[in-house]
């Protein structure tokens, strides 16, 4: 027992002193080619929005194959170099330095959340990279400077839009909202949204909140049943989205529920089921929308991924790759202003999520489409333009 | 008033399976003195399995016979998983301080998350839609709602409750356990085999966590990798809040905090729900040192 | 006349001051696990005088990190503006003193989680200051002044290496100074055997909550410095997991065993670092080498000699 402990030891020092000499090779071989264009992108691969950030790297994993299958850009291939935050603060601070500095890429594409979008936003920023957020709707996170970007509409639009939506499609005048305490997109919507809704001359009746990874809504829902609101608005993610429409729906309560951009997957109607039937929420993108742009994605998509269906995540996340392709072609070069430029001039670039145009705050402007849930599949409803 | 007995019954069921979890954590910490921080996420594997077994295994699903059968395999591999974690990660360090025994635990727990949410070798981090085991229907009592699945969830809690008294009480085994929890030196002298005791006491825990997490993922029929986290922690302050190493005890702290979280929400602090689960569990100890019923241990001089 | 320990306190302190100097020329990366290295020796090292020294299971370190990171973080963000003239726009005044501010808010804190909870042992204190950590993190995610779950951002970026490791240096020789004077003698015997000591004479109370206060101090110095290095803070990233983590540092370097402690501060900060190799296998291998570790050498990776100590 004491030898095989031993061994034990010893093998798990020379673990650890591979991993430890391991890294230093690849920082020399990786400075040293330069017929590549260098990618950086960091996400939530493992951790609590795992989920959300393996859907967003997916897609921007397909473009990037897609790019190089087509002969690269200028004349280059693209090495894509990502890494993983862990979905833990203070990681994103880190790993975007060493795609910085130690791989040298000439921008960086991420976060989905918010909140690590902010977090690298300063560090591309003072070492002038540019910085795409496939999805990121939070308006704090291009305000840090002029190098960051998002190929999404932000809050403040979605908010708008699915107050009109509410007044003129729903009739709702007492509207409750569920939001998420935890998630910054979901306090925000759920903030844009009532200030229009109320500046219509709605009124919100009730407001709950949950914080992210609980599963038992049923007190907050139980809590608005007794306010008897026309409509009930949950800005959340999908994972949180399916569960409160079923619960709601066990306590009885039959009016319609809708969300935003983060209801936007597949696994929703697994989880939410038949409960979900006249729900709707606005998002970038559908599935089932009919463009060939679209099927194309979803086809490609679903080929490399195990029959997986692309998620809004996923889409966004392919787009942000492709928007930078499309600035680093207009450029000419990967220098870095001149990239930054390229990329504010992003006008009406067809993508995958709609047409995309940066504007001077150096957000996307698209329209957002509203679907409905019947018979178990996402209906088109409208399309709401900024 | 319909409004607070709707609440009522929606703690309950939340409390039912807290106090199953925390009646693992209570059992191993009987028997070991530490918190076994894998304990949840032998809980998340449990809600996989009962996943896998309608889902690719193919086991007839909206059936009482299907839902039990899924029920049991998951109880039996998470059994046989819990045994596993005990021999290759505590056992080595037993008669080590238990602090690195705890240290063992994290890093299981951190494993079995990780090789969950790994694709290739695991679930897939992505939420997994949990199948309908029972049939599923919704009571209504005048106002009140009530669903199967939470009158399963309450079913199957008080059976197992009940099962696990009569094992600890009444059999050879239990006995042996009661034992080993007493005094581990003076049990190996009458003749009690501590090592299989150990094992059996992890087998019987882990196969409550995975009943477990199969009701769990039947009223809130989302599942993922890191599902674990957050009931077991309340769990483990359930247990803490009931007296650790003590069975009933374990049981009510499970449903006072189920209770205390409900009613927490409804009265319009959801967003201070954890804040003050916390806070309750504080005054409790300030008042009560060790647990509801806990008995305040005498250190010998 | 000074002491032997406190040469090497001033050496540590000048040693850090000259890798400051040169940081510009560091890669940024490296720098950027050097200074994370530093907090975490800080973090590691306060957490070990009241887990190792006077063993008391404390889960809550995160908490106290996060009081003095917000702390600091509002003074110099919020107040700045006002503040730095009166120190002639010194940041290298400023800082400190914001830092100060920070630690002794966080020492407060340990002070209020301190004193009622020193009749509770073993789990039932870890459970209390564990739910005092999570506390914490929902108060400040209710806050908007403080950005709300969105988090504090703005934060101007002042921490150096030189801080970092000079907070690291002093840190160490605190808690080293307190241990091994005569008064300290009594951390350990609280932790040996509480009931002994008190038969002793030993005031174990004020023993306990000296304990608390510094380490509550000391992380609460380490959030201030975290929150200047990385410019941006969440409740997120102060929760659980971050006690877990520093207590993982303190028992695999072997408790009431500072070179221990910092070897293995270092080892798990750089070890998360150079484990991106394996990709999507990092964590697991990551999870697995503690439990390889921990299993081999269950006294802690770092302790050679076979004293053994009593456990919580």
């Amino acid at each position: 027992m004491k030898s095989l402990k031993r061994n034990l030891f010893f093998t798990a020092l020379a673990a650890v002193a591979l991993a430890l000499a391991g890294c230093k090779p690849s920082s020399e071989s990786k400075t040293g080619a330069a017929d590549t264009i260098k990618v950086g992108e960091f996400a939530s691969l493992t951790g609590k929005e795992a989920a959300f950030g393996q859907s967003s790297h997916k897609g921007t994993l397909l473009a990037v194959e897609e790019i190089n299958a087509a002969g690269g850009v200028l004349g280059k291939k693209i090495e894509f170099i990502y890494e993983d935050n862990r979905s833990t603060p203070g990681e994103s601070a880190t790993v975007v330095k060493k795609l910085i500095t130690r791989d040298h890429v000439v921008a960086v594409l991420g976060e989905v959340a918010s909140g690590r979008s902010l977090e690298a936003a300063p560090i591309c920023q003072a070492n002038k990279i540019p910085q795409i957020s496939p999805s990121s709707t939070n308006p704090k996170v291009t305000e840090t400077g002029d190098y960051i970007f998002r190929v999404c509409f932000i809050d403040p639009f979605q908010g708008t839009v699915m107050a009109k939506f509410a007044k003129s499609r729903l009739n709702a005048k007492n509207v409750a909202v569920l939001s998420d305490v935890a998630a910054p997109y979901s306090l925000g919507l759920a903030q844009y949204f009532k200030e229009t809704f109320l500046a219509d001359g709605g009124t919100v009746v009730s407001e709950q909140k949950f914080s992210s990874g609980d599963k038992d809504f049923k007190a907050q829902l139980t809590a608005i049943k007794a306010a008897n609101p026309d409509a009930i608005f949950v800005p959340c993610y999908y994972t949180e989205a399916g569960l409160i429409v079923r619960q709601a729906r066990q306590l009885g309560i039959t009016v319609p529920l809708f969300g935003g951009d983060g209801w936007e997957a597949p696994e929703l109607i697994q989880i939410g089921g038949e409960a979900l039937e006249g729900c709707y929420y606005s998002t970038h993108y559908s599935p089932e929308d009919k463009s060939p742009a679209v099927q194309e994605f979803v086809s490609k998509f679903k080929a490399k991924n195990n029959g997986e269906i692309p998620d809004a995540m996923a889409a966004l996340g392919y787009d942000s790759a492709m928007v930078l392709a499309d600035a680093i072609k207009r450029a000419g070069t990967t220098d870095s202003v001149k990239l930054r430029d390229a990329i504010a001039a992003t006008k009406d670039y067809a993508g995958v999520t709609g047409k995309t145009s940066l504007d001077a705050n150096r957000n996307a402007t698209k329209p957002a489409v509203i679907l409905a849930i019947k018979d178990g599949k996402f209906k088109y409803v409208e399309t709401i333009s900024p | 008033m319909s409004e607070f007995l709707q609440q009522l019954i929606n703690g309950l069921s939340l409390g039912a399976i807290y106090a199953l979890i925390a009646l693992g954590y209570t059992m191993v910490y009987g028997v070991l003195r530490f918190i076994n921080f894998a304990h949840s996420d032998v809980f998340m594997v449990g809600a996989f399995v009962g996943y896998y077994a309608i889902e690719k295994w193919h086991l007839p699903a909206n059936s009482i016979g299907g839902g039990l059968l899924a029920l049991a395999m998951a109880m039996a591999i998470c059994a046989a998983l819990g045994v596993l974690i005990e021999r290759f990660a505590y056992r080595p360090l037993r008669g080590r301080s238990t602090l690195s025994v705890l240290i063992t635990a994290i890093g299981v727990s951190l494993l079995l998350q990780n090789v969950a949410q790994n694709r290739q070798i695991g679930f897939g981090p992505n939420p997994k839609a949990f199948p309908n085991l029972f049939p599923y229907s919704n009571f209504h009592l005048g106002a009140l709602t009530v669903s199967s699945n939470q009158v399963i969830v309450l079913i199957v809690t008080l059976v197992l409750l009940a099962a696990l008294y009569f094992i600890v009480n009444h059999t050879r085994t239990g006995t042996a356990m009661r034992a080993l929890s007493f005094n581990p030196t003076a049990a190996s002298l009458v003749g009690i085999n501590n090592d299989f005791i150990i094992s059996f006491t992890f087998a019987l825990g882990s196969s409550l966590a995975a009943a477990g997490g199969i009701l769990y993922a039947l009223n809130y029929p989302s599942i993922d990798p890191l599902m674990g986290t957050l009931p077991g922690l309340k769990a483990f302050v359930a247990a803490v809040l009931g007296g650790i190493g003590n069975l009933p005890g374990a049981a009510v702290g499970g449903v006072v905090l189920g209770l205390v979280e409900t009613l927490v929400v409804a009265c319009g602090g959801s967003t201070y729900r954890d804040a003050v689960a916390f806070g309750v569990l504080i005054l409790i100890l300030l008042v009560r040192p060790s647990g509801l019923l806990g008995k305040a241990e005498r250190e010998k001089v | 006349m000074l002491a032997r320990s406190q040469y090497y306190l001033l050496a540590a302190l000048a040693a850090s001051f000259v890798a400051s100097l040169f940081s510009g020329s560091f890669n940024s990366y490296f720098l950027d696990v050097a200074v994370t290295c530093g907090i975490n020796i800080t973090l590691a090292v306060s957490l070990n005088l009241i887990n190792g020294y006077t063993g008391q299971f404390s889960l809550g370190h995160a908490g106290f990190m996060a009081i003095g990171a917000y702390s600091a973080s509002l003074l110099t963000t919020n107040f700045g503006g006002k503040l730095l003239p009166l120190v002639g726009g010194q940041t290298w005044i400023f800082f400190p003193l914001a830092l100060y501010a920070g630690g002794v808010v966080a020492s407060v804190a340990g002070l209020l989680v301190g004193v009622p909870t020193l009749r509770l042992r073993g789990d039932y204190l870890a459970i209390v200051t564990l739910g005092f950590g999570e506390i914490i993190r929902v108060l400040l995610q209710n806050v908007d002044a403080v950005g709300g779950a969105r988090g504090l951002i703005g934060i101007p970026d002042y921490t150096t290496l030189f801080w970092t490791f000079g907070l690291a240096a002093i840190t160490v020789y605190t808690v080293w100074a307190l241990v091994n004077s005569t008064y300290g003698r009594g951390f350990i015997a609280v932790s040996n055997d509480e009931i002994a000591a008190e038969a002793m004479g030993i005031n174990t109370t004020r023993y306990k909550i000296t304990a608390f206060v510094v380490g509550a101090f000391f992380a609460g110095l380490a959030g201030g410095i975290y929150a200047h290095f990385k410019q941006y803070i969440a409740p997120q990233g102060f929760g659980f997991d971050k006690s877990i983590e520093i207590v993982v540092m303190v028992i695999l370097g072997g408790m009431g065993n500072n070179v221990g402690v910092i070897i293995a501060a270092i080892l798990l900060t750089v070890l998360t670092e150079t484990l991106r190799q394996f990709g999507d296998y990092r964590m697991i291998l990551y999870s697995l080498l503690i439990i390889v570790l921990m299993i081999a050498r269950p006294q802690g990776l770092f302790t050679w000699t076979g004293w053994k100590r009593k456990s919580a």
